[in-house]
């Protein structure tokens, strides 16, 4: 089933975050926006982190490069790294036509959820997303 | 510089319209890309790609002085040079550091006497023209014309340029031998057509009157739309230009850097000249540059981007990456380097981006050729 973009999280820096209840803890499905791909063109490289790594909030584990550029991936959430989409980085033209469903990057297991706390609603990303133009 | 400081081409309108990704780029606010930079590439190395390139500087020299004072500046021996030729050369200081890399035009007119055009590199455009007045003083029958602002540059390039502009102009280009400039009045007005270009492919550059820039950008694009042909904008000129290693001012060339150590010798005629830079020159010739511009192939995927410390097999620093990044023609990354002359000829060398080494391998430049 189509993950529901309209329910996810999002940092300012375009990540989102899709997080569901495992029992004892949080876990967020993470990968990042249309609007973001779009900005970013040409997709060549991604680097992912390695299952078991601790993430923080805001800091990164990763990074993406276009033909021009290198942009960092930052954690939306505090946790450990559960799962990686290690197919991803050789499938990165699928990205385009899908970041929510085939497009996800990363699986963290939250460990502070106040860190959710600081993360955007899908109106207010929208919001960013259309002042950004 | 903040954006109302910068100027815009004759074509500003035209990218905005068009969509295209603005950004500033050497005082000009320029078209980064229109949609897709791979897509863009794809067009100009399978049909035809139309380039912007107004923001480069047009210097015209008048005057009985010009071929003596232009031997004084340039490296390259223009004396001799027939009219219609274009030739590569590069201004150096005394030192022979390399103040730019130019083209020079000795220019035909139907109505005026001939006169030399020099293209210097936008972000150099001041700098020659400073360089060049205290020098003007031994040479006073020399006038000099920034002629940039009034008028604009297209460059037209990739495997069916020549074609359908040879549809669309009166005049056919195709008579035009590479290296050749002509001025001709094919949109009634006089437009200057060399067959040139800085992506590795076959095709011209015109340069025409300010205000007959769109006219011409769209004749053109439409003259060859069934083709492939597509406005490309400076993400893939610079994605061009690596693949086909041609050197790129503030990367590859910059006033430390000699002709020598950037592979650039061809364009320096020491012999029976005093020109400026040529004493240290000959002497850099005959000890050796110390420093050598090679091209890599790092392995994987990841591109190795400018600012990448090279290293030899035993983790000696060795030089610095002066351009990278994916090349779409040949789906892997792609780098050039400046290195230590001991290292340019190991055939293999390592690269460390941002804090992971990764093996390269020396490979000839350069590291896309047209096909014959």
């Amino acid at each position: 089933m189509a993950r529901d973009k309209s329910t996810l999280l999002y940092a300012e820096t375009h990540e989102w975050a899709d997080v569901v209840d495992d029992g004892d803890s949080k876990i967020a499905t993470v990968g990042i926006s249309a609007f973001a791909i779009q900005q970013l063109n040409d997709l060549v490289y991604m680097d992912l982190p390695d299952v078991g790594k601790k993430v923080t909030a805001g800091e990164e584990f990763g990074e993406v490069e276009s033909v021009k550029a290198v942009s960092p991936l930052y954690s939306p959430v505090t946790g450990e790294v559960i799962e990686v989409h290690s197919d991803l980085p050789d499938q990165l033209e699928q990205l385009n036509a899908d970041p929510y469903d085939f497009g996800w990057i990363v699986k963290i297991r939250i460990e502070d959820e106040a860190s959710l706390g600081a993360l955007m609603d899908h109106a207010a990303y929208e919001k960013q997303c259309a002042e950004a133009g | 510089m903040s954006p109302s400081q910068l100027a815009s081409t004759p074509l500003d309108q035209w990218h905005r319209d068009a969509g295209a990704r603005m950004v500033p780029f050497a005082g000009y606010e320029m078209p980064i890309q229109y949609g897709s930079i791979v897509t863009e590439h794809q067009a100009c190395r399978n049909a035809a790609a139309l380039f912007d390139v107004s923001h480069m500087g047009r210097l015209r020299f008048d005057g009985p002085g010009s071929v003596a004072f232009l031997d004084r500046l340039l490296t390259r021996d223009i004396r001799n040079m027939p009219l219609g030729r274009v030739r590569y050369s590069l201004i150096c200081n005394e030192n022979g550091g390399i103040l730019d890399d130019v083209l020079v035009y000795h220019v035909e007119t139907p109505s005026q006497n001939p006169y030399h055009l020099m293209v210097v590199n936008a972000s150099n455009r001041e700098k020659i023209i400073r360089w060049i007045e205290p020098l003007l003083a031994d040479f006073p029958e020399v006038i000099v014309t920034d002629r940039t602002d009034l008028t604009a540059m297209i460059a037209v390039q990739g495997p069916k340029a020549m074609a359908a502009c040879r549809r669309l102009f009166s005049y056919d280009p195709t008579r035009l031998k590479y290296y050749h400039a002509v001025i001709t009045n094919q949109f009634s007005k006089p437009a200057l057509v060399s067959r040139t270009g800085y992506t590795g492919e076959d095709g011209l550059e015109l340069i025409v009157r300010a205000e007959e820039a769109p006219r011409i950008w769209e004749n053109i694009l439409l003259a060859g739309r069934d083709e492939g042909f597509m406005a490309a904008g400076l993400g893939a000129r610079d994605t061009l230009r690596m693949e086909a290693a041609m050197p790129l001012y503030g990367h590859e060339l910059n006033e430390t850097i000699d002709p020598f150590s950037a592979g650039l010798g061809f364009a320096c005629d020491l012999d029976g000249r005093d020109f400026i830079g040529g004493d240290a020159l000959r002497e850099i010739k005959a000890t050796g540059p110390k420093q050598i511009r090679i091209g890599l192939l790092p392995d994987g995927k990841r591109p190795a981007r400018e600012g990448c410390e090279v290293l030899d097999q035993a983790g000696n620093s060795v030089g610095v990456i002066t351009s990278g990044g994916p090349s779409p023609t040949l789906d892997r990354p792609i780098a050039m380097a400046m290195v230590d002359a001991s290292a340019a000829t190991h055939d293999t060398l390592q690269i460390d981006i941002r804090g992971k080494r990764v093996d390269a391998t020396r490979t000839d430049l350069p590291f896309y050729k047209r096909p014959v």
